[in-house]
């Protein structure tokens, strides 16, 4: 899509320079930059559509089964477009229930990570501490442990306590995955701020507590933000961690491993594509009040 | 120490009827723990700053300036000392309730507010009421020339811009004096030298005491009525620009600003209220001065633009050196010689570039340097 007046120009020119042009585009990188000739840029292009399919063909397929007139259990090839079953939605009593659990443990787990993560972040971005490389090397433990490992453990450690497993179990367990994910983007955020910023507001009459509240939680928030959007992301399709920690309790990712079993039914897809709605949403707009923000 | 003490009494002098100073530093420490070991950034500062002065803390960097301003903004709690505004002891009063304000080298402005919102800060922290924040930060804005540009938010203004928004954003309050750590490090030339002049008068429009941190000799000079040059933690002299470039009080103070030239010999007698310093051969520097012996060492600054360079011997009482000149600089408004003298020391000499001049030289010359005597200082070491 760049000027297109230049590549015709590169078409044009007496060979020698056009060979010269296109043998540049495809080892060097700041000739590519300055002109690209018409194979480099074709297989460039080629290479971004090729990508954005991969990522988003998915999501797309999820998206329009969701309007499929499908007759059989299994919504899997194309019948016809309805909008029936945004009508019939409700039709899997357990499927609601197990949606609304879903988003009760998302919505709890994320108030609690988001608060301790936060404080987490700002200690860990601002102060020198004791235990500071511990609680490091904890954090990114978190990250990397496998989730099967993480579940296996929790399981044990509830079982052998005594602890029946259930709603407030996959809460501890959600809150415990998605912590670090938190303090480490609210760190990253801290540590990009300029200290006298805070130094000026204490020296315009600012107490700590106002300072907190006018000037450091505004400026952070975008960090809090997108820790918490993706502590809501992990928390709402969690399914190993969730599996051994959920006792009785039924979350939307295990009712659809249920159902696997018999045919998903398009409300599953429908389900889908108003999550990911709000998921887009909410991500769209901090991403424009943080550009205004700073 | 000594110079310092004599400072605080050439300014409780020049200051006279105004009685309380606007600050005071009372034997001042600061003290970081650097890996375990305790490091002395400040190693007792004792000065007093007059109401309404412009007041500069003048050194390289690390030699603690900054530690002072903050601990005078209270930032920092003095390890040891205490600190007086206006007749206060303010050394355990938190920055929120001390009344000054300071203005930051990254200007520190709030990237969430705009304009208007970061000058009414402070105002509304005071709980001053809307329609007199609104007539203070208008006033202020005008001052500061951004009138109009209320709206707009930091980062959509130059640094000049967002240097004169944190500048409004200090005076608004009305503060007993103002602590700038800095504040044109970032601009490029020109507009520093603009702001210099901006600030000056500023100063004199407002009326507040003025404390200026900063490592740039010139700046210091052009703007200050005071200036504290520090070095290693410690006041090394306080007096006022002139003084401090005319009469440096110690080798440091000498090199710091300006150009300077440094010779070392002994006394050699003392006639009429002036020491002779024999240099060698037919060499004689005069000093003033009834303290100095004979027979005691000691060394002599003068500046390189009180210095004549001449092919022909100089008459009259004044210093009198030989040397050859090794090399000649052009600079336009003047040429720099550098002489080597007898005794192997170098000497640099200005010359400005009149018509008339009499006194040039070329490369390879043997010359005649000479001084009034009043121009050359002895220093304490």
């Amino acid at each position: 899509m760049t000027s297109t007046s230049e590549t015709g120009a590169v078409g044009t020119v007496p060979p020698p320079r056009a060979s010269g042009t296109t043998s540049g585009a495809r080892s060097g990188p700041p000739v590519t930059r300055k002109r690209s000739g018409r194979f480099g840029d074709g297989l460039l292009k080629g290479y971004v559509w090729l990508i954005l399919a991969w990522l988003f063909l998915p999501i797309v397929v999820m998206i329009v089964f969701g309007f499929n007139d499908t007759q059989s259990k299994s919504n899997v090839t194309w019948q016809g477009f309805t909008l029936k079953w945004w009508g019939r939605l409700g039709d899997y009593p357990d499927l609601t229930v197990a949606v609304f659990n879903s988003l009760k443990i998302a919505v709890i787990s994320v108030v609690i990570t988001t608060v301790i993560g936060t404080f987490m972040g700002l200690a860990l971005g601002r102060y020198r501490f004791r235990g500071q490389g511990a609680t490091n090397l904890v954090l990114f433990a978190a990250i990397a442990s496998p989730e099967l490992v993480m579940g296996a453990s929790l399981l044990s450690l509830f079982v052998s306590s005594g602890v029946q497993t259930g709603f407030v179990t996959v809460i501890i367990a959600h809150v415990l995955f998605s912590l670090s994910f938190v303090a480490i983007t609210v760190r990253a955020r801290v540590v990009g701020l300029d200290p006298s910023i805070e130094e000026a507001a204490r020296d315009l009459g600012a107490s700590t507590w106002v300072t907190f509240w006018r000037v450091t939680f505004p400026m952070i928030l975008p960090g809090v933000v997108s820790g918490a959007l993706l502590a809501f992301a992990l928390s709402i399709d969690d399914f190993v961690i969730t599996q051994f920690t959920s006792g009785s309790v039924q979350t939307f990712p295990l009712w659809i491993w249920g159902a696997t079993r018999i045919g998903v039914p398009p409300q599953v897809n429908i389900i889908g594509t108003l999550i990911f709605a709000v998921g887009v949403v909410i991500a769209v707009v901090n991403t424009v009040t943080s550009r205004r923000r700073t | 120490m000594t110079e310092t003490q004599a400072g605080i009494e050439a300014a409780a002098a020049a200051s006279g009827s105004s009685n309380v100073p606007a600050i005071e530093l009372d034997g001042v420490v600061k003290e970081y723990l650097s890996q375990g070991e305790a490091v002395r950034a400040v190693k007792g500062v004792t000065m007093s700053i007059t109401e309404g002065e412009f007041f500069s803390l003048l050194g390289p960097s690390g030699c603690g300036k900054t530690t002072t301003m903050r601990m005078i903004a209270g930032f920092e709690d003095p390890t040891q000392g205490k600190v007086w505004l206006h007749g206060q002891d303010v050394t355990d009063v938190p920055p929120n309730k001390r009344d000054v304000n300071m203005v930051f080298q990254s200007y520190a402005l709030f990237p969430h507010m705009n304009v208007w919102e970061n000058v009414a800060f402070g105002l509304r922290r005071k709980k001053v009421a809307a329609d007199e924040i609104k007539r203070r930060v208008g006033e202020i804005l005008e001052i500061v020339d951004l009138t109009g540009r209320e709206k707009r938010r930091p980062r959509e203004m130059s640094g000049g811009q967002q240097q004169r928004v944190a500048l409004a954003r200090a005076l608004v309050n009305n503060p007993r004096a103002l602590l700038l750590d800095e504040p044109l490090g970032a601009l490029d030339l020109k507009l520093r030298q603009a702001m210099q002049i901006e600030l000056k008068r500023i100063q004199r429009e407002v009326g507040i005491t003025f404390v200026y941190v900063t490592h740039d000799q010139s700046e210091a000079l052009t703007m200050s009525d005071r200036i504290a040059v520090m070095n290693d933690g410690q006041v090394d002299q306080l007096a006022s620009p002139r003084e401090i470039y005319e009469r440096p009080a110690t080798p440091f103070v000498a090199g710091f600003i300006g150009t300077s030239n440094l010779l070392s010999g002994t006394v050699d007698r003392i006639t009429s209220g002036f020491a002779v310093l024999k240099l060698g051969g037919e060499d004689r520097v005069l000093v003033a001065g009834e303290t100095h012996r004979a027979g005691d060492p000691i060394a002599v600054t003068v500046r390189p633009e009180k210095i004549r360079i001449s092919t022909e011997e100089p008459t009259g009482d004044v210093s009198v050196v030989r040397g050859t000149v090794f090399e000649v600089v052009y600079l336009g408004l003047y040429n720099s010689y550098a002489v080597s003298l007898a005794d192997g020391a170098e000497v640099t000499v200005f010359q400005q570039n009149a018509v008339d001049s009499t006194s040039t030289a070329e490369r390879g010359d043997a010359v005649w340097l000479s001084w009034q005597p009043q121009h050359s200082y002895a220093i304490g070491s």
